[in-house]
């Protein structure tokens, strides 16, 4: 929950009191908490390497690679908002406006119709930052756009699905540049600088801030708002990208069913690779590893022949699994 | 977003304040009822008797009531400071459960749902409560589950549990009392009696307490606040699953993919009522016109045949954000 003062008051006494040499329980639960994705994704390649057939096939790599990287880049852009102390629940929807408005400007050409569909998820992003800015939660401000976002890709591509034979969208969808498929080079490159901005930029610098202690960052006379709203954009921008990715790979644009409940999955792929839901911190490479962990889960589940709900409850147990690892630090 | 502790108290102190403080604080409490008249209204003058007939109320009505179950479960969390994303899903995994346990008679029907979803309300509550984890990821990995679960006991979706139609539950699913359907009148009476408890027990005092602050307060007095949460969460999936079972019985069968998304639309109606989301202040009342108004702006869109269901979601999004927009700015006014 977004803190109150108290809450704040409560964090900022701990920070204090919290001894630099940790005790051993406290730096093991850290360190869980910090590498435990990364454990957990060494554990899963593992037991596929020695016990699925054809796991470790050129084909099959890629093809896991690509069915995330949409996920991945959703999640990036929530792993800043969340870092902000945010959430973001309208970026499944968002990609749907996306996939629902790039046949309606494909007449101008390709590239005009995605970025009318870029744009457009920037404004979904500007109104969800103005919304959060303005002090309204952001689970509220932001569901309401889940809602409305979807009725309104709906109703602009009247709730049908299109099919878009477009080479150059089938490129970006399905294409590859020296073997790696392009939607996994977008997702990387985002990741890339989503990792340069948090170390090296003042923006990067002033997003923590303001998750970390937003009164501590008004006082310092940061532009809070400013921020914040920045933020929300960026989200619905990678939203928009993701869903440009995902019509270009089907090679049809579904309004129904893009993004539908991903935010879910982004959220998910955030936590667990160790980001805090309590805002002020953000790991980039977790989240990209936290995204691939869900996505072999589902994988392996399938490829030995169990079902789909069997994987749903084993990511159920990895997400209770992570916030515990968490909890000692973030002190929610 | 940094409500501060003067309007959380604001519903416990109404007499305080100038006139137009007052007239904030009654625009928030009682401002979805009003909306909720005006809109009645409107759909009156405009469709005539295809909106106020019997059969269209009582469509509302046993489409709202369903609603209203989860939601007023949804108020408790959110009072105590919490949120409760499973709720669509164990609805879906209530009524697979009634139905598969409808082997065993009207008894099996219920008993097994809720004993299940009982037990997913204690894990969330013990989560939330005892190991302080945030309630949001907590809910959202049992939402995981309880669909998870609910698609492996009908076998992927393959397998349609059906309810005979013999049996007590199914009768009483689909019974009418005096024109009101019998889902309508339990969701009432489940309502009423979580009103009772919410404004005249000490269970129902300590959970404004619990939610107000992050609880520190109530912690420093002594209140067994972790008890408090683990209980709001078990009456939360309990209603969730009561939903559940009542869905099954009106259709006589259990469907995994229910819900999908009636966290949401549960939350929406609580906020739209009133209940502030940092917990500590709200009103059941108002989670039953926020109910009442969003089931009934979704009726109004249906009554015009132009228009795609689609718009549904677009006004119920959009209201909501306005809602919250006026809620935001009349806090603003008071603070000044």
């Amino acid at each position: 929950m977004p803190a109150g003062s108290p809450a704040v008051a409560s964090g900022a006494v701990q920070a204090v009191s919290v001894p630099e040499g940790r005790t051993r329980v406290a730096g093991r639960v850290t360190w869980l908490s910090d590498y435990g994705v990364y454990l957990a994704l060494g554990l899963l390649l593992s037991f596929n390497l020695v016990f699925t057939p054809n796991f470790a096939t050129v084909a099959n790599l890629r093809l896991q690679l690509v069915q995330v990287a949409p996920v991945a880049i959703v999640a990036l852009g929530m792993a800043l908002v969340i870092g902000t102390g945010g959430i973001d629940l309208s970026v499944g929807s968002t990609m749907a406006i996306a996939a629902a408005l790039l046949p309606l400007y494909l007449g101008y050409g390709i590239w005009p119709a995605i970025a009318v569909a870029v744009f457009a998820g920037g404004a979904v992003g500007l109104v969800n930052g103005g919304l959060v800015a303005y002090g309204i939660q952001p689970i509220v401000a932001t569901l309401g756009l889940l809602v409305a976002g979807r009725g309104t890709a709906l109703v602009v591509a009247d709730g049908r699905l299109v099919e878009i034979f477009d080479p150059t969208l089938t490129a970006i969808g399905g294409g590859q540049v020296l073997g790696v498929p392009l939607p996994v080079l977008a997702a990387l490159t985002v990741a890339a600088a989503a990792g340069f901005v948090l170390r090296r930029a003042a923006f990067g610098r002033r997003l923590l801030a303001v998750g970390g202690n937003r009164p501590a960052a008004l006082l310092a006379g940061l532009p809070v708002r400013r921020t914040l709203v920045t933020v929300y954009v960026i989200s619905g921008v990678l939203a928009a990208m993701a869903g440009v990715l995902t019509t270009g790979r089907q090679g049809a644009s579904d309004p129904s069913f893009t993004g539908l409940l991903i935010e879910l999955s982004a959220i998910t792929a955030v936590v667990v690779g160790g980001t805090p839901l309590a805002g002020g911190r953000v790991r980039i490479l977790g989240t990209l590893m936290g995204a691939l962990l869900m996505q072999l889960i589902i994988a392996t589940v399938i490829q030995h022949d169990l079902h789909d709900s069997t994987a749903r409850m084993i990511q159920a147990a990895i997400i209770v699994a992570a916030v515990y690892a968490q909890r000692d630090r973030s002190g929610t | 977003m940094t409500t501060g502790q003067a309007e959380r108290a604001a519903p416990f102190s109404p007499a305080a304040g100038t006139g137009r403080t007052r007239l904030a604080s009654l625009a928030r409490r009682h401002g979805a009822a009003l909306v909720l008249a005006l809109v009645v209204l409107l759909g009156t003058l405009t469709f005539g008797s295809s909106f106020t007939g019997p059969g269209n109320l009582g469509a509302i009505a046993l489409d709202a009531s369903y609603l209203l179950l989860v939601a007023t479960g949804m108020t408790f969390v959110i009072l105590a400071g919490g949120i409760d994303l499973s709720v669509g899903s164990v609805l879906a995994l209530s009524g697979v459960l009634a139905a598969y346990g409808s082997r065993w008679g009207t008894a099996g029907a219920v008993l097994l749902p809720l004993a299940v979803c009982g037990l997913i309300g204690l894990v969330n509550g013990v989560l939330v409560g005892r190991a302080r984890l945030a309630p949001f990821v907590v809910t959202l990995a049992t939402l995981l589950f309880a669909r998870g679960l609910a698609f492996a006991v009908s076998q992927e979706g393959n397998r349609v549990y059906i309810i005979p139609a013999d049996l007590a539950l199914t009768r009483i699913g689909q019974a009418n009392v005096l024109g009101v359907g019998v889902p309508v009148l339990i969701a009432l009476t489940a309502f009423a009696a979580a009103g009772v408890v919410l404004n005249r027990t000490r269970f129902g005092l300590r959970v404004f307490a619990a939610g107000n602050g992050d609880g520190h307060a109530a912690e420093l007095m002594g209140l067994p606040v972790a008890r408090i949460r683990v209980r709001v969460y078990v009456l939360s999936s309990l209603l969730a699953g009561l939903a559940g079972v009542l869905i099954a019985a009106q259709t006589a069968s259990g469907l995994p993919t229910l819900g999908e998304g009636r966290e949401l639309e549960a939350i929406a109606a609580v906020v739209i009522g009133g209940t502030l989301l940092t917990g500590g202040a709200g009103t059941l009342g108002g989670t039953l016109a926020g109910v009442l108004l969003l089931k009934v702006i979704q009726n109004l869109i249906n009554q015009v045949g132009t228009l795609s269901s689609a718009y549904q979601q677009v006004v119920s999004g959009t209201f909501l954000v306005l809602v919250v927009l006026v809620q935001a700015a009349l806090a603003r006014r008071r603070r000044q």
